[in-house]
C-alpha cells in the first residue's frame, strides 16, 4: 500500500506494515530533554527500575531554556542534569551551545529517524525528514530506558504549497497563514506533510521554521521529504553520511489536502493571545510595540538574522523599542559574527543574548512589563508566555520583526525593503 | 465512582495557563509549584480546589508545551479527572501517564460548581446539580492499561517493558 512519510518511517522503525490508526512500538533513535523538563525526565527514568540507558550516546540533555541560569533553583537543576550525565554517560549540551531543537538538527537528526524530546517543539527536526515529536517526561524517560516507545500512526494532511513567495514574505508567513486557516487544534494528532514546488525550492532554514510550528496546529509531527537540499545541508554540517533520500509514495492516503499559493501570501502576524488569531501585518499598522525579539527555535538561524540585518543595516531601530537578538546556537552566532550580521544588528541598536531560548518562555532576558507589547519571531503568544499575563505578544517573521523594530510599530516589511 | 465539584474553564486552556514558564525555577519543588496551578486562568483556583474535584474545559485543553508538570500539579492539587470537548495530544498522553484521566465529552452543559459523578468503567458522567447525563469517548486500550497500573512509570516498574 502506498505510504505517507509518517507511515513510511514508522513502518521501518516498527518492522510492521504500519498504516494510519495503528498502534505500534517503534525504535527511538534519539531521546532528549532540556533543563526545564529534564530533571523530571531523569527522576522518572530513575524510577523505572531500569538502571542503564538503552543508548547513552543517543540520549542528550540540553541546558538551553535558562542558559545561563538566572537563579539558584535553576542552577541546582543544572547541577542535577550534569551529575546524571556524568553517571549515565549520556551527552550534555552545556549552557551557551544553543537551543535543543537547533542542535538536534545541526548534529543528531537523520532523515527517517524517530526522535522523541521532552519539549513540544521537537517537531522541528521534521524539516529534514525525521519523525520527531514532543512527549512528556515519563514517555521520554521510557524511551531512554528501553530505546523504544509506543506510537499511534497518525493520519496525514498533505499541505501543497505552489508558486513563488513575494519579496519580504517567507516560510514563517506561510505557517502562520496555515495555522490561522485551520486553527490551533486544526491538525490535532495529525502528521502535517509539506509538498509542492515552493517547498522543493525552500531552504532547510525555512523548512525547520515550518516544521517547528506544526505543533501550534496540534500536529504530532511536521514532515518534509529528504531531498538534494537536505543532502547539501547535512554535508555542510559535516555529516553527509547521515543523508538518505525519503519521499512519500505516489497515491498515499491523506485525510485532507490543503493547497496554498505562496505567491498570494502576505506578511502575516499572530495577534494576542493565540497563534491562530492571525492578521496581515499591513492591517496592524499603528500597533505600537516596546520590544522585538529575533531568535528562538523558530527563527534564530543564520538566514533569519541575515534577513533582519538586511533591513536594519545602516539604520537605527526605534528608540522606543528594545531589540533583542537571540541566536539559536553557538554555530549560528559564530557564522553571524563572521559574516558581519551581528555587527550590523548591534550598530542598529540590538542587544545580543547568548545562544539559547532567550525570553521566549518568560524565564529571563526580556520579560514584558504591564501593558507592554512585543513582536517576536517565536512560536507562541499565550497569556503570560513572556513572563507577564498583563502583556501582549505578536508573532511574525524576521523581516516583519526587523521592519517593526525600525518603526516602533507593527510594520509590513515590504514598506522598508 | 469519582465524585466531586466541577471547576469550569473555557476553550484553549494552555499549559502556560496551567503552570506558567515564569515558575520554571520551582519545578524541582513540586509542592511550591502546585500553589500556582491554573493561576493565569483563575488566580484563586489553588485555594478553591478540593480533593476529588474535576477541571472542566472546552476545546483543545492543554495545548502548548510538553511540560508534564501541567497535569502533575493538577493531580497534586487534588483534581481527579479532566473533562473537555477535546484535548491536545501531548497533554492527553501526559495525563494518562500520571494516572490522571482526561475524559472527552460535550462539556457545554456543565456549570462551575456542579456536582458530578463519573463512572470510569461505564464511561458515564452524571451532573447531579442539573440532572443531565453524558457519555465520554473510549480511552484507547494501550492507554487504559497504563491508566489501570496508575501511570506509565508504575506500568514499567511492573512489566519492565512496553507492549501494545
Amino acid at each position: 500500500m502506498p505510504k505517507t512519510l509518517a507511515e513510511k518511517i514508522l513502518s521501518e522503525k516498527s518492522s510492521t506494515d504500519a498504516k494510519a490508526g495503528d498502534i505500534i512500538i517503534a525504535k527511538v533513535d534519539l531521546a532528549f530533554a532540556q533543563d526545564t523538563t529534564g530533571p523530571l525526565t531523569v527522576r522518572q527514568f530513575q524510577s523505572t527500575g531500569i538502571a542503564v540507558l538503552a543508548d547513552a550516546r543517543r540520549t542528550v540533555l540540553f541546558i538551553d531554556h535558562a542558559a545561563p541560569s538566572p537563579n539558584a533553583n535553576l542552577s541546582n537543576d543544572h547541577l542535577f542534569l550534569r551529575d546524571f550525565a556524568r553517571e549515565s554517560g549520556c551527552i550534555l549540551s552545556e549552557a551557551g551551545e544553543g537551543i535543543c531543537h537547533q542542535i538536534v538538527q545541526e548534529s543528531y537528526a537523520r532523515p527517517g529517524d524517530v526522535i522523541v524530546g521532552a519539549d513540544s517543539h521537537t517537531v522541528t527536526a521534521g524539516g529534514l525528514g525525521a519523525f520527531a515529536t514532543g512527549m512528556g517526561s515519563s514517555d521520554v524517560a521510557v524511551a531512554m530506558a528501553l530505546g523504544k516507545n509506543w506510537f499511534r500512526v497518525p493520519e496525514s494532511f498533505r499541505i501543497e504549497v505552489t508558486g513563488d513567495f513575494q519579496k519580504g514574505v517567507g516560510a514563517k508567513d506561510m505557517i502562520l497563514h496555515l495555522i490561522g486557516l485551520i486553527g490551533a487544534d486544526g491538525a490535532t494528532y495529525k502528521s502535517l506533510e509539506f509538498h509542492g514546488g515552493a517547498i522543493e525550492k525552500m531552504s532547510m532554514s525555512g523548512r525547520f521554521t515550518i516544521a517547528n510550528m506544526a505543533v501550534e496546529a496540534g500536529a504530532k509531527v511536521g514532515l518534509f521529504e529528504s531531498d538534494e537540499t537536505t543532502r547539501r545541508f547535512l554535508e555542510s554540517e559535516g555529516r553527509g553520511e547521515d543523508f538518505k533520500p525519503l519521499a512519500a509514495d505516489p497515491g498515499a492516503t491523506y485525510e485532507k489536502t490543503i493547497r496554498i499559493n505562496a505567491g498570494r501570501l502576505e506578511p502575516t502576524v499572530s495577534r494576542p493571545h493565540t497563534v491562530d488569531n492571525t492578521a496581515l501585518a499591513k492591517d496592524l499598522k499603528g500597533v505600537e510595540i516596546q520590544q522585538v525579539v529575533i531568535g528562538t527555535c523558530t527563527n534564530g538561524r543564520l538566514e533569519d538574522l541575515e534577513v533582519a540585518a538586511a533591513i536594519l543595516k545602516g539604520k537605527r531601530a526605534s528608540r522606543n523599542v528594545r531589540l533583542i537578538i537571540a541566536p539559536a546556537s553557538r554555530r549560528v552566532l559564530l557564522q553571524a559574527i563572521e559574516s558581519g550580521v551581528i555587527k550590523a544588528l548591534v550598530e542598529s541598536g540590538a542587544m545580543v543574548l547568548p545562544p539559547g531560548c532567550g525570553p521566549c518562555l518568560g524565564l529571563h532576558q526580556g520579560a514584558l512589563g504591564d501593558g507592554e507589547a512585543c513582536l517576536s519571531t517565536a512560536n507562541r503568544n499565550f497569556p503570560g508566555r513572556m513572563g507577564n499575563p498583563r502583556s501582549f505578544i505578536y508573532l511574525g517573521s524576521p523581516a516583519t520583526a526587523a521592519a517593526s523594530a525600525l518603526k516602533g510599530e507593527i510594520t509590513d516589511p515590504r514598506e522598508v525593503l | 465512582m469519582l465524585k466531586g465539584r466541577a471547576h469550569r474553564f473555557g476553550d484553549g486552556v494552555s499549559t502556560d495557563h496551567i503552570i506558567p514558564g515564569r515558575y520554571a525555577h520551582l519545578r524541582s519543588n513540586l509542592p511550591e509549584l502546585a500553589k500556582h496551578v491554573l493561576e493565569d486562568a483563575d488566580p484563586d483556583f489553588a485555594k478553591k480546589v478540593r480533593h476529588g474535584d474535576f477541571v472542566v474545559g472546552g476545546s483543545n485543553f492543554g495545548l502548548g508545551s510538553s511540560r508534564e508538570h501541567a497535569p502533575l500539579v493538577l493531580k497534586m492539587a487534588g483534581v481527579s479527572a479532566i473533562l473537555a470537548k477535546s484535548a491536545a495530544r501531548i497533554f492527553f498522553r501526559n495525563s494518562i501517564n500520571l494516572g490522571l484521566p482526561v475524559l472527552i465529552c460535550n462539556t457545554d452543559k456543565i456549570d462551575d460548581g456542579d456536582e458530578l459523578e463519573i463512572d470510569l468503567a461505564a464511561g458515564t458522567v452524571r451532573d447531579v446539580t442539573n440532572g443531565s447525563a453524558l457519555t465520554f469517548g473510549k480511552i484507547p486500550e494501550v492507554m487504559l492499561k497504563i491508566l489501570n497500573e496508575g501511570g506509565l512509570i508504575p506500568y514499567i516498574q511492573k512489566h519492565g517493558d512496553i507492549k501494545v
